[in-house]
Protein backbone atom coordinates (compact mmCIF):
# COMPACT_ATOMS: atom_id res chain seq x y z
CA UNK A 1 0.00 0.00 0.00
CA UNK A 2 1.53 3.35 -0.86
CA UNK A 3 0.67 6.80 0.53
CA UNK A 4 0.99 9.63 -1.74
CA UNK A 5 2.02 13.47 -0.47
CA UNK A 6 -1.30 14.40 -1.74
CA UNK A 7 -2.83 11.98 0.14
CA UNK A 8 -1.66 12.94 3.60
CA UNK A 9 -5.36 15.37 3.67
CA UNK A 10 -6.73 12.60 4.84
CA UNK A 11 -5.43 12.57 8.05
CA UNK A 12 -7.08 16.61 8.20
CA UNK A 13 -10.10 15.21 7.15
CA UNK A 14 -10.72 12.49 9.58
CA UNK A 15 -9.50 12.65 13.52
CA UNK A 16 -10.15 10.98 15.93
CA UNK A 17 -13.38 12.59 17.19
CA UNK A 18 -14.54 14.10 14.47
CA UNK A 19 -14.85 14.07 11.07
CA UNK A 20 -14.88 17.19 8.36
CA UNK A 21 -18.51 17.42 6.36
CA UNK A 22 -16.68 18.00 3.05
CA UNK A 23 -16.76 13.96 3.18
CA UNK A 24 -20.35 13.38 2.72
CA UNK A 25 -20.76 16.56 -0.31
CA UNK A 26 -17.77 16.83 -2.29
CA UNK A 27 -17.94 15.10 -5.78
CA UNK A 28 -14.77 14.81 -5.69
CA UNK A 29 -14.28 12.27 -2.43
CA UNK A 30 -16.87 10.10 -3.73
CA UNK A 31 -15.02 9.90 -7.01
CA UNK A 32 -11.78 8.69 -4.80
CA UNK A 33 -14.62 6.09 -3.08
CA UNK A 34 -15.39 4.61 -5.82
CA UNK A 35 -11.77 3.44 -6.71
CA UNK A 36 -10.24 3.23 -3.11
CA UNK A 37 -13.08 1.41 -1.28
CA UNK A 38 -16.27 0.39 -3.43
CA UNK A 39 -14.26 -0.42 -6.82
CA UNK A 40 -11.54 -2.29 -4.61
CA UNK A 41 -13.03 -3.91 -0.97
CA UNK A 42 -15.06 -6.97 -0.52
CA UNK A 43 -18.83 -5.04 -1.45
CA UNK A 44 -21.72 -7.77 -1.29
CA UNK A 45 -23.15 -8.33 -4.22
CA UNK A 46 -26.31 -10.95 -3.63
CA UNK A 47 -27.13 -13.95 -2.09
CA UNK A 48 -26.89 -17.55 -3.71
CA UNK A 49 -30.62 -18.56 -3.01
CA UNK A 50 -31.40 -15.74 -5.43
CA UNK A 51 -30.09 -17.61 -8.52
CA UNK A 52 -30.52 -21.39 -7.10
CA UNK A 53 -30.73 -22.85 -10.31
CA UNK A 54 -28.14 -23.73 -13.40
CA UNK A 55 -28.36 -20.60 -15.63
CA UNK A 56 -30.50 -18.27 -12.98
CA UNK A 57 -29.38 -14.33 -12.92
CA UNK A 58 -30.06 -11.52 -11.44
CA UNK A 59 -29.19 -8.03 -11.71
CA UNK A 60 -27.15 -6.38 -8.43
CA UNK A 61 -25.15 -3.26 -8.57
CA UNK A 62 -21.27 -2.63 -7.02
CA UNK A 63 -21.78 1.14 -6.33
CA UNK A 64 -23.04 2.56 -9.30
CA UNK A 65 -22.09 0.15 -11.58
CA UNK A 66 -24.56 -2.58 -12.74
CA UNK A 67 -23.48 -6.43 -12.15
CA UNK A 68 -24.94 -9.50 -12.84
CA UNK A 69 -24.65 -12.41 -10.54
CA UNK A 70 -25.35 -15.49 -12.49
CA UNK A 71 -25.22 -19.39 -12.00
CA UNK A 72 -23.24 -21.39 -14.57
CA UNK A 73 -24.40 -24.89 -15.63
CA UNK A 74 -22.02 -26.28 -13.08
CA UNK A 75 -23.18 -24.36 -10.49
CA UNK A 76 -20.60 -21.54 -9.88
CA UNK A 77 -21.73 -17.85 -9.14
CA UNK A 78 -20.30 -15.49 -11.18
CA UNK A 79 -20.40 -11.18 -10.88
CA UNK A 80 -20.22 -10.24 -14.54
CA UNK A 81 -20.25 -6.38 -15.92
CA UNK A 82 -23.21 -5.72 -17.95
CA UNK A 83 -21.29 -4.62 -20.81
CA UNK A 84 -20.70 -6.43 -24.22
CA UNK A 85 -16.92 -6.87 -25.47
CA UNK A 86 -17.55 -5.42 -28.56
CA UNK A 87 -19.30 -1.64 -28.54
CA UNK A 88 -20.30 -1.12 -25.17
CA UNK A 89 -24.17 -2.29 -25.33
CA UNK A 90 -25.66 -3.00 -22.25
CA UNK A 91 -25.97 -7.08 -22.73
CA UNK A 92 -28.87 -7.69 -19.95
CA UNK A 93 -31.86 -5.51 -19.50
CA UNK A 94 -33.91 -8.02 -17.69
CA UNK A 95 -33.63 -7.43 -13.50
CA UNK A 96 -33.94 -11.26 -13.71
CA UNK A 97 -34.88 -14.84 -14.95
CA UNK A 98 -32.81 -17.80 -16.21
CA UNK A 99 -30.66 -17.96 -19.99
CA UNK A 100 -27.83 -20.31 -20.76
CA UNK A 101 -26.95 -17.10 -23.09
CA UNK A 102 -27.19 -13.58 -22.79
CA UNK A 103 -27.20 -12.38 -26.19
CA UNK A 104 -26.25 -8.32 -26.93
CA UNK A 105 -29.05 -6.75 -29.55
CA UNK A 106 -26.72 -4.79 -31.18
CA UNK A 107 -24.87 -7.22 -33.42
CA UNK A 108 -25.92 -10.34 -31.88
CA UNK A 109 -22.73 -11.57 -29.87
CA UNK A 110 -23.68 -14.24 -27.18
CA UNK A 111 -22.22 -15.24 -23.74
CA UNK A 112 -22.45 -18.12 -21.77
CA UNK A 113 -24.10 -17.82 -18.38
CA UNK A 114 -20.25 -17.91 -16.95
CA UNK A 115 -19.57 -14.62 -19.10
CA UNK A 116 -17.54 -16.45 -21.91
CA UNK A 117 -17.89 -15.52 -25.66
CA UNK A 118 -20.05 -18.22 -27.05
CA UNK A 119 -20.54 -17.18 -30.52
CA UNK A 120 -20.57 -13.56 -32.95
CA UNK A 121 -22.23 -12.87 -35.83
CA UNK A 122 -20.79 -13.81 -39.37
CA UNK A 123 -17.29 -14.84 -38.08
CA UNK A 124 -15.68 -14.72 -40.78
CA UNK A 125 -15.26 -10.88 -40.65
CA UNK A 126 -12.48 -11.53 -37.69
CA UNK A 127 -8.90 -12.88 -38.89
CA UNK A 128 -8.29 -14.66 -35.27
CA UNK A 129 -11.00 -13.59 -33.04
CA UNK A 130 -9.48 -13.91 -29.24
CA UNK A 131 -12.62 -15.78 -27.92
CA UNK A 132 -11.02 -16.09 -24.67
CA UNK A 133 -10.18 -12.38 -24.13
CA UNK A 134 -13.40 -11.70 -25.43
CA UNK A 135 -16.01 -12.68 -22.57
CA UNK A 136 -18.06 -10.39 -20.78
CA UNK A 137 -15.82 -8.81 -17.47
CA UNK A 138 -15.85 -10.45 -14.35
CA UNK A 139 -15.44 -8.82 -11.04
CA UNK A 140 -12.24 -10.06 -9.74
CA UNK A 141 -12.76 -11.73 -7.11
CA UNK A 142 -16.19 -13.87 -5.99
CA UNK A 143 -16.25 -15.03 -2.73
CA UNK A 144 -19.31 -15.96 -0.43
CA UNK A 145 -19.83 -16.81 3.07
CA UNK A 146 -23.26 -18.59 4.33
CA UNK A 147 -24.47 -18.21 0.96
CA UNK A 148 -23.60 -14.10 0.85
CA UNK A 149 -22.14 -13.37 -2.15
CA UNK A 150 -19.57 -10.66 -1.83
CA UNK A 151 -16.94 -9.94 -5.16
CA UNK A 152 -13.63 -7.51 -4.73
CA UNK A 153 -13.15 -5.49 -8.25
CA UNK A 154 -9.09 -5.53 -7.28
CA UNK A 155 -7.44 -8.82 -7.88
CA UNK A 156 -5.40 -8.72 -4.80
CA UNK A 157 -5.97 -7.92 -1.63
CA UNK A 158 -7.21 -10.10 1.54
CA UNK A 159 -9.33 -12.58 1.62
CA UNK A 160 -12.70 -12.68 2.25
CA UNK A 161 -12.55 -14.82 5.41
CA UNK A 162 -9.53 -11.88 6.68
CA UNK A 163 -11.79 -8.89 5.77
CA UNK A 164 -15.09 -10.28 7.71
CA UNK A 165 -12.49 -11.32 10.69
CA UNK A 166 -14.67 -11.43 13.95
CA UNK A 167 -17.54 -10.16 12.11
CA UNK A 168 -18.21 -13.50 10.39
CA UNK A 169 -19.29 -14.06 13.80
CA UNK A 170 -22.03 -12.37 13.39
CA UNK A 171 -23.41 -14.64 10.18
CA UNK A 172 -22.89 -17.72 12.09
CA UNK A 173 -25.48 -16.55 14.69
CA UNK A 174 -27.75 -15.29 12.25
CA UNK A 175 -27.73 -18.96 10.28
CA UNK A 176 -28.42 -20.65 13.54
CA UNK A 177 -32.03 -19.07 13.18
CA UNK A 178 -32.51 -21.74 10.41
CA UNK A 179 -33.22 -25.12 11.27
CA UNK A 180 -31.36 -26.06 8.29
CA UNK A 181 -28.44 -23.48 9.39
CA UNK A 182 -29.39 -21.81 5.84
CA UNK A 183 -31.15 -18.44 4.93
CA UNK A 184 -33.09 -17.39 1.43
CA UNK A 185 -33.42 -14.33 0.13
CA UNK A 186 -36.79 -14.90 -1.93
CA UNK A 187 -39.62 -12.24 -1.36
CA UNK A 188 -38.12 -9.48 -3.67
CA UNK A 189 -36.70 -6.49 -2.69
CA UNK A 190 -38.16 -2.57 -2.28
CA UNK A 191 -35.63 0.17 -3.43
CA UNK A 192 -35.83 3.09 -1.03
CA UNK A 193 -33.66 6.36 -2.29
CA UNK A 194 -32.88 8.95 -0.55
CA UNK A 195 -31.13 12.06 -1.43
CA UNK A 196 -27.78 11.66 0.68
CA UNK A 197 -24.39 10.55 0.85
CA UNK A 198 -24.14 6.44 1.71
CA UNK A 199 -22.23 6.98 4.66
CA UNK A 200 -24.82 8.70 6.66
CA UNK A 201 -26.65 5.72 5.75
CA UNK A 202 -23.84 3.29 6.65
CA UNK A 203 -23.24 5.10 10.01
CA UNK A 204 -26.97 5.16 11.17
CA UNK A 205 -27.55 1.08 10.90
CA UNK A 206 -25.26 0.92 13.93
CA UNK A 207 -26.46 4.09 15.33
CA UNK A 208 -27.67 3.38 19.01
CA UNK A 209 -28.28 6.67 19.93
CA UNK A 210 -30.80 7.86 17.76
CA UNK A 211 -33.77 5.77 17.81
CA UNK A 212 -35.32 7.46 20.74
CA UNK A 213 -35.89 10.35 18.89
CA UNK A 214 -36.27 9.50 15.55
CA UNK A 215 -38.23 6.36 16.34
CA UNK A 216 -40.55 7.96 19.01
CA UNK A 217 -43.27 8.41 16.74
CA UNK A 218 -43.31 4.36 16.27
CA UNK A 219 -42.82 3.97 20.40
CA UNK A 220 -45.16 5.67 21.15
CA UNK A 221 -47.89 4.83 19.56
CA UNK A 222 -47.51 0.96 19.42
CA UNK A 223 -46.43 -1.57 21.75
CA UNK A 224 -42.66 -2.00 20.42
CA UNK A 225 -40.56 -2.39 22.81
CA UNK A 226 -37.52 -1.58 20.67
CA UNK A 227 -37.89 1.75 22.45
CA UNK A 228 -36.23 0.78 25.67
CA UNK A 229 -32.93 -1.27 23.82
CA UNK A 230 -31.47 1.96 23.03
CA UNK A 231 -32.61 4.09 26.37
CA UNK A 232 -30.09 5.23 29.11
CA UNK A 233 -30.12 1.97 30.91
CA UNK A 234 -29.70 -0.42 28.48
CA UNK A 235 -27.05 -2.80 28.78
CA UNK A 236 -27.27 -3.44 25.29
CA UNK A 237 -23.06 -2.91 23.48
CA UNK A 238 -22.10 -1.45 20.22
CA UNK A 239 -18.84 -3.02 19.02
CA UNK A 240 -16.15 -2.37 16.39
CA UNK A 241 -15.14 -5.60 14.96
CA UNK A 242 -12.20 -4.04 13.01
CA UNK A 243 -11.88 -3.24 9.00
CA UNK A 244 -15.36 -1.31 9.68
CA UNK A 245 -17.75 -3.78 10.12
CA UNK A 246 -19.84 -2.79 13.25
CA UNK A 247 -22.35 -4.22 15.47
CA UNK A 248 -25.36 -3.43 17.96
CA UNK A 249 -25.20 -5.85 20.61
CA UNK A 250 -28.65 -6.24 21.91
CA UNK A 251 -28.52 -9.89 23.62
CA UNK A 252 -27.45 -8.14 27.06
CA UNK A 253 -30.97 -6.81 26.97
CA UNK A 254 -32.86 -9.85 25.29
CA UNK A 255 -30.73 -12.73 28.06
CA UNK A 256 -32.26 -9.83 30.65
CA UNK A 257 -35.67 -10.86 28.87
CA UNK A 258 -34.96 -14.53 28.67
CA UNK A 259 -37.85 -15.24 26.89
CA UNK A 260 -37.49 -17.08 23.94
CA UNK A 261 -38.23 -14.58 20.79
CA UNK A 262 -38.97 -12.62 22.99
CA UNK A 263 -36.52 -9.92 21.04
CA UNK A 264 -38.96 -10.22 18.04
CA UNK A 265 -41.90 -9.31 20.30
CA UNK A 266 -43.69 -12.53 20.81
CA UNK A 267 -43.01 -16.23 22.04
CA UNK A 268 -42.15 -19.66 21.35
CA UNK A 269 -45.80 -20.79 21.75
CA UNK A 270 -46.84 -19.28 19.30
CA UNK A 271 -44.40 -21.24 16.82
CA UNK A 272 -44.53 -24.31 17.84
CA UNK A 273 -43.71 -26.42 14.50
CA UNK A 274 -40.68 -23.72 14.15
CA UNK A 275 -39.04 -24.35 17.96
CA UNK A 276 -39.75 -28.14 17.44
CA UNK A 277 -37.27 -28.00 14.44
CA UNK A 278 -35.39 -25.99 16.20
CA UNK A 279 -34.57 -28.08 19.50
CA UNK A 280 -34.32 -31.49 16.53
CA UNK A 281 -31.49 -29.16 14.96
CA UNK A 282 -29.76 -27.90 18.24
CA UNK A 283 -30.68 -29.52 21.19
CA UNK A 284 -33.62 -28.00 23.25
CA UNK A 285 -30.58 -25.95 25.72
CA UNK A 286 -28.94 -24.62 22.45
CA UNK A 287 -32.03 -24.21 21.03
CA UNK A 288 -33.15 -21.83 23.81
CA UNK A 289 -30.21 -19.43 23.80
CA UNK A 290 -30.64 -18.98 20.21
CA UNK A 291 -33.83 -18.16 20.61
CA UNK A 292 -33.34 -16.05 23.66
CA UNK A 293 -30.67 -14.07 21.96
CA UNK A 294 -32.22 -13.50 18.73
CA UNK A 295 -30.39 -12.20 15.29
CA UNK A 296 -27.52 -9.94 14.75
CA UNK A 297 -28.22 -6.19 14.53
CA UNK A 298 -24.44 -5.86 12.39
CA UNK A 299 -23.06 -3.09 9.74
CA UNK A 300 -20.75 -5.34 7.24
CA UNK A 301 -18.75 -2.72 5.54
CA UNK A 302 -19.07 -0.82 3.32
CA UNK A 303 -22.78 -2.05 2.33
CA UNK A 304 -24.25 -5.12 4.09
CA UNK A 305 -26.64 -4.23 6.76
CA UNK A 306 -27.87 -7.49 8.79
CA UNK A 307 -30.79 -6.15 10.39
CA UNK A 308 -32.48 -8.98 13.02
CA UNK A 309 -35.58 -9.37 10.86
CA UNK A 310 -33.71 -8.01 7.19
CA UNK A 311 -31.27 -7.30 4.87
CA UNK A 312 -30.42 -4.01 3.43
CA UNK A 313 -28.01 -3.55 0.58
CA UNK A 314 -26.57 -0.05 0.59
CA UNK A 315 -25.92 1.60 -2.95
CA UNK A 316 -23.85 4.49 -3.30
CA UNK A 317 -25.06 5.80 -6.79
CA UNK A 318 -23.63 9.01 -6.26
CA UNK A 319 -22.36 11.65 -3.18
CA UNK A 320 -25.65 12.43 -2.96
CA UNK A 321 -27.66 9.31 -3.70
CA UNK A 322 -27.85 6.37 -2.24
CA UNK A 323 -30.46 3.04 -2.50
CA UNK A 324 -31.26 0.60 0.34
CA UNK A 325 -32.12 -2.43 -1.14
CA UNK A 326 -33.80 -4.28 1.73
CA UNK A 327 -36.02 -7.05 2.12
CA UNK A 328 -37.19 -9.95 4.53
CA UNK A 329 -35.25 -12.43 6.06
CA UNK A 330 -36.08 -15.93 5.31
CA UNK A 331 -35.16 -18.57 7.30
CA UNK A 332 -35.04 -22.45 5.44
CA UNK A 333 -36.87 -24.71 7.19
CA UNK A 334 -38.92 -21.99 9.67
CA UNK A 335 -42.25 -21.58 7.27
CA UNK A 336 -44.01 -20.29 10.70
CA UNK A 337 -41.17 -17.27 11.36
CA UNK A 338 -40.67 -16.45 7.62
CA UNK A 339 -44.49 -15.14 7.72
CA UNK A 340 -44.17 -12.95 10.46
CA UNK A 341 -40.45 -11.92 9.17
CA UNK A 342 -42.36 -10.24 6.15
CA UNK A 343 -45.34 -8.73 7.92
CA UNK A 344 -42.93 -6.82 10.31
CA UNK A 345 -40.05 -5.72 7.56
CA UNK A 346 -42.89 -4.63 5.33
CA UNK A 347 -44.50 -2.74 8.24
CA UNK A 348 -41.20 -1.15 9.15
CA UNK A 349 -38.43 -0.70 6.24
CA UNK A 350 -38.88 0.33 2.71
CA UNK A 351 -40.36 4.33 1.23
CA UNK A 352 -43.30 3.69 3.57
CA UNK A 353 -42.15 2.06 6.49
CA UNK A 354 -43.16 3.45 10.26
CA UNK A 355 -39.57 2.57 11.12
CA UNK A 356 -37.54 3.82 7.97
CA UNK A 357 -38.99 6.97 6.21
CA UNK A 358 -38.47 8.59 9.15
CA UNK A 359 -34.70 7.74 9.08
CA UNK A 360 -34.52 8.95 5.33
CA UNK A 361 -36.35 12.31 6.77
CA UNK A 362 -32.80 12.48 8.88
CA UNK A 363 -30.36 11.39 6.42
CA UNK A 364 -31.74 13.96 3.71
CA UNK A 365 -31.91 16.65 6.35
CA UNK A 366 -28.38 16.03 7.42
CA UNK A 367 -27.62 15.99 3.48
CA UNK A 368 -28.98 19.78 3.67
CA UNK A 369 -27.99 20.79 7.07
CA UNK A 370 -23.78 19.79 6.13
CA UNK A 371 -24.06 22.54 3.13
CA UNK A 372 -23.48 24.86 5.71
CA UNK A 373 -20.52 26.00 6.02
CA UNK A 374 -19.64 25.83 9.86
CA UNK A 375 -19.32 24.22 11.84
CA UNK A 376 -16.66 22.13 9.44
CA UNK A 377 -17.02 19.14 11.86
CA UNK A 378 -19.10 16.69 13.23
CA UNK A 379 -18.23 15.45 16.47
CA UNK A 380 -17.88 11.40 17.40
CA UNK A 381 -16.84 11.77 20.97
CA UNK A 382 -19.72 10.04 22.43
CA UNK A 383 -18.54 7.64 24.97
CA UNK A 384 -15.03 7.88 23.89
CA UNK A 385 -14.45 7.81 27.74
CA UNK A 386 -15.79 4.63 27.99
CA UNK A 387 -14.59 2.52 25.29
CA UNK A 388 -13.24 -0.74 25.91
CA UNK A 389 -12.13 -4.07 24.85
CA UNK A 390 -14.16 -7.34 25.19
CA UNK A 391 -12.99 -10.57 26.02
CA UNK A 392 -12.12 -10.97 21.96
CA UNK A 393 -10.29 -7.55 22.02
CA UNK A 394 -12.50 -5.88 20.20
CA UNK A 395 -13.73 -2.24 20.82
CA UNK A 396 -17.15 -1.86 22.89
CA UNK A 397 -18.93 0.69 24.46
CA UNK A 398 -22.89 1.72 25.28
CA UNK A 399 -25.70 1.55 23.28
CA UNK A 400 -25.83 4.76 22.50
CA UNK A 401 -22.24 5.25 22.05
CA UNK A 402 -20.55 6.15 19.10
CA UNK A 403 -17.95 3.09 19.13
CA UNK A 404 -19.28 1.85 15.45
CA UNK A 405 -18.57 5.43 13.60
CA UNK A 406 -15.46 6.01 14.66
CA UNK A 407 -14.46 2.35 13.88
CA UNK A 408 -16.50 3.16 10.45
CA UNK A 409 -14.15 5.83 10.06
CA UNK A 410 -10.64 4.57 11.30
CA UNK A 411 -11.13 1.91 8.65
CA UNK A 412 -12.57 4.61 5.73
CA UNK A 413 -9.20 6.38 6.43
CA UNK A 414 -7.22 3.32 6.40
CA UNK A 415 -8.59 2.86 2.76
CA UNK A 416 -8.55 5.99 1.77
CA UNK A 417 -4.97 6.63 2.42
CA UNK A 418 -3.96 3.60 0.53
CA UNK A 419 -4.00 4.37 -3.32
CA UNK A 420 -3.14 0.51 -4.09
CA UNK B 1 -84.55 1.02 -12.24
CA UNK B 2 -82.30 -1.65 -15.30
CA UNK B 3 -78.72 -1.94 -14.73
CA UNK B 4 -77.65 1.06 -16.80
CA UNK B 5 -79.14 3.62 -14.79
CA UNK B 6 -77.89 1.55 -11.60
CA UNK B 7 -74.73 1.93 -12.89
CA UNK B 8 -74.50 5.84 -13.81
CA UNK B 9 -75.98 6.79 -10.32
CA UNK B 10 -73.20 4.75 -8.92
CA UNK B 11 -70.86 5.41 -11.20
CA UNK B 12 -71.65 9.58 -9.79
CA UNK B 13 -71.84 8.08 -6.34
CA UNK B 14 -68.17 6.56 -6.65
CA UNK B 15 -66.58 9.56 -8.26
CA UNK B 16 -67.29 11.95 -5.38
CA UNK B 17 -66.44 9.39 -2.96
CA UNK B 18 -62.98 9.12 -4.54
CA UNK B 19 -62.72 12.93 -4.99
CA UNK B 20 -63.44 13.51 -1.12
CA UNK B 21 -60.93 10.59 -0.04
CA UNK B 22 -58.36 12.35 -2.50
CA UNK B 23 -58.92 15.81 -1.12
CA UNK B 24 -58.51 14.06 2.46
CA UNK B 25 -55.58 13.32 1.66
CA UNK B 26 -53.82 16.18 0.20
CA UNK B 27 -54.86 18.06 3.23
CA UNK B 28 -53.90 15.53 5.53
CA UNK B 29 -57.05 14.73 7.28
CA UNK B 30 -56.06 11.59 8.80
CA UNK B 31 -58.84 10.78 10.96
CA UNK B 32 -61.28 11.34 8.17
CA UNK B 33 -59.58 9.33 5.79
CA UNK B 34 -59.54 6.62 8.34
CA UNK B 35 -63.33 6.60 8.74
CA UNK B 36 -63.34 5.48 4.89
CA UNK B 37 -62.36 1.97 5.82
CA UNK B 38 -64.10 -1.06 6.60
CA UNK B 39 -63.64 -2.88 9.86
CA UNK B 40 -61.92 -5.01 7.49
CA UNK B 41 -60.28 -2.63 5.01
CA UNK B 42 -56.94 -3.47 3.75
CA UNK B 43 -54.54 -1.18 2.08
CA UNK B 44 -51.79 -2.47 -0.58
CA UNK B 45 -49.03 -1.05 -2.44
CA UNK B 46 -46.89 -3.38 -4.22
CA UNK B 47 -43.57 -3.39 -5.28
CA UNK B 48 -42.18 -4.56 -8.57
CA UNK B 49 -44.72 -4.59 -10.57
CA UNK B 50 -48.65 -5.30 -10.63
CA UNK B 51 -48.12 -7.41 -7.32
CA UNK B 52 -49.02 -11.10 -7.25
CA UNK B 53 -49.05 -12.18 -3.60
CA UNK B 54 -48.56 -9.68 -0.78
CA UNK B 55 -48.75 -12.46 1.72
CA UNK B 56 -45.22 -13.93 -0.13
CA UNK B 57 -43.61 -10.85 -1.41
CA UNK B 58 -42.30 -7.79 -0.32
CA UNK B 59 -44.45 -4.57 -1.10
CA UNK B 60 -44.16 -1.19 -0.43
CA UNK B 61 -47.46 -1.56 2.05
CA UNK B 62 -49.25 -3.54 2.92
CA UNK B 63 -51.59 -2.59 5.54
CA UNK B 64 -54.45 -4.82 7.56
CA UNK B 65 -57.03 -2.71 9.29
CA UNK B 66 -55.06 -2.38 12.84
CA UNK B 67 -51.99 -1.55 10.55
CA UNK B 68 -53.78 1.71 9.00
CA UNK B 69 -54.94 3.01 12.25
CA UNK B 70 -51.34 2.38 13.60
CA UNK B 71 -49.86 4.19 10.73
CA UNK B 72 -52.83 7.31 11.09
CA UNK B 73 -51.99 7.46 14.89
CA UNK B 74 -48.18 7.54 14.04
CA UNK B 75 -49.07 10.37 11.65
CA UNK B 76 -51.06 12.44 14.34
CA UNK B 77 -48.31 11.80 16.69
CA UNK B 78 -46.83 14.99 16.10
CA UNK B 79 -43.06 13.07 15.62
CA UNK B 80 -43.72 11.47 12.63
CA UNK B 81 -40.30 13.07 11.04
CA UNK B 82 -40.79 12.11 7.20
CA UNK B 83 -43.69 14.11 7.56
CA UNK B 84 -42.37 17.11 9.00
CA UNK B 85 -43.37 19.62 7.82
CA UNK B 86 -46.10 17.87 6.16
CA UNK B 87 -45.40 17.60 2.47
CA UNK B 88 -47.87 19.48 0.24
CA UNK B 89 -49.64 17.66 -2.10
CA UNK B 90 -52.19 18.15 -4.97
CA UNK B 91 -53.53 14.93 -7.01
CA UNK B 92 -55.43 14.48 -9.94
CA UNK B 93 -57.95 11.40 -10.40
CA UNK B 94 -58.82 10.27 -13.55
CA UNK B 95 -60.55 7.49 -15.84
CA UNK B 96 -62.80 5.97 -12.86
CA UNK B 97 -64.38 3.26 -14.04
CA UNK B 98 -66.50 0.41 -12.43
CA UNK B 99 -64.96 -2.92 -13.31
CA UNK B 100 -67.71 -5.14 -11.61
CA UNK B 101 -70.54 -5.22 -9.43
CA UNK B 102 -71.01 -7.91 -6.77
CA UNK B 103 -73.88 -7.46 -4.79
CA UNK B 104 -73.20 -4.33 -2.45
CA UNK B 105 -69.50 -4.55 -3.34
CA UNK B 106 -67.89 -2.37 -6.19
CA UNK B 107 -64.43 -2.82 -7.58
CA UNK B 108 -63.50 0.57 -9.57
CA UNK B 109 -60.47 1.39 -10.95
CA UNK B 110 -58.82 5.30 -11.66
CA UNK B 111 -55.79 6.74 -12.18
CA UNK B 112 -53.89 9.39 -10.15
CA UNK B 113 -50.88 12.01 -10.39
CA UNK B 114 -49.83 13.08 -7.02
CA UNK B 115 -47.71 16.32 -7.29
CA UNK B 116 -45.60 16.44 -3.62
CA UNK B 117 -43.41 19.30 -2.64
CA UNK B 118 -41.20 18.83 0.39
CA UNK B 119 -37.62 20.02 0.94
CA UNK B 120 -35.90 17.43 -0.77
CA UNK B 121 -37.78 18.61 -4.32
CA UNK B 122 -40.53 18.11 -6.23
CA UNK B 123 -41.67 14.63 -6.87
CA UNK B 124 -44.50 12.89 -9.26
CA UNK B 125 -46.15 9.71 -7.56
CA UNK B 126 -48.50 8.38 -10.77
CA UNK B 127 -50.43 5.05 -10.01
CA UNK B 128 -53.02 3.11 -11.33
CA UNK B 129 -55.78 2.53 -8.64
CA UNK B 130 -57.88 -0.65 -7.78
CA UNK B 131 -60.35 0.08 -4.72
CA UNK B 132 -63.43 -2.43 -3.51
CA UNK B 133 -66.44 0.10 -2.10
CA UNK B 134 -68.52 -1.36 0.36
CA UNK B 135 -71.54 0.10 1.66
CA UNK B 136 -71.33 0.64 5.34
CA UNK B 137 -75.13 1.98 6.62
CA UNK B 138 -75.87 3.73 3.45
CA UNK B 139 -72.09 5.35 3.14
CA UNK B 140 -69.62 4.04 0.57
CA UNK B 141 -66.39 2.95 2.50
CA UNK B 142 -63.14 1.08 1.23
CA UNK B 143 -63.19 -2.48 1.72
CA UNK B 144 -59.71 -2.72 -0.22
CA UNK B 145 -57.41 -0.32 -1.99
CA UNK B 146 -53.92 -1.57 -3.81
CA UNK B 147 -52.37 1.81 -5.76
CA UNK B 148 -49.95 0.59 -8.21
CA UNK B 149 -47.04 3.34 -8.58
CA UNK B 150 -45.94 3.20 -12.28
CA UNK B 151 -42.02 2.93 -11.35
CA UNK B 152 -42.98 0.50 -8.13
CA UNK B 153 -40.03 -1.56 -9.92
CA UNK B 154 -37.60 1.14 -9.40
CA UNK B 155 -35.81 3.06 -6.19
CA UNK B 156 -38.22 5.35 -5.02
CA UNK B 157 -38.19 8.07 -2.46
CA UNK B 158 -39.91 7.80 0.65
CA UNK B 159 -43.57 8.11 0.41
CA UNK B 160 -44.76 9.16 4.22
CA UNK B 161 -48.03 10.83 2.98
CA UNK B 162 -51.16 9.16 1.98
CA UNK B 163 -50.68 7.70 -1.14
Amino acid sequence: MNTTAKDRAWSDLIQPARVHGSLYHDPAIFALELARIWYRTWVYVGHESEIPRAHDFVMKSIGPTPVLMTRDGRGRVHLLLNRCPHRGNEVCAEQSGNRRSFVCPFHAWSFGSDGSLHSVAFPDGYDGLQRDQLGLAHVSRVASYGGFVFGSMASDGPTLADYLGGAAETIDRLLAFSPEGEVELTTGFLQHRVKANWKFVLENETDGYHPAFVHASVFGVSDSSIGALYGADSRALSRDYGNGHTELDLRPEFRRLGQPLGWFGTSAERFPDYVAAMNLAHGEQRAREILIDGTPHVMIFPNLFIAEIQIFVLQARAVDDTVQHVTALQFKGAPQLNRRLRQQTMGSVGPAGLLLADDAAMYERNQRGIAARDPQWLYLARGLHREQRDAQGYRVGGATDEVPSRGIWRHYRQWMESSA
Amino acid sequence: MNAAVSMRASLDEVTQFIYREARLQDEHQYAAWEALWTDDGVYWLPANGEGVDPEQEMSILYDNRSRIALRVRQLLSGKRHAQLPPSRLRRLISNIEIMAIDGEELSVDCNSLVFESNARGETLWVARNHYRLRRVADELRMAFKKVVLVNNDRALFTVAFLL
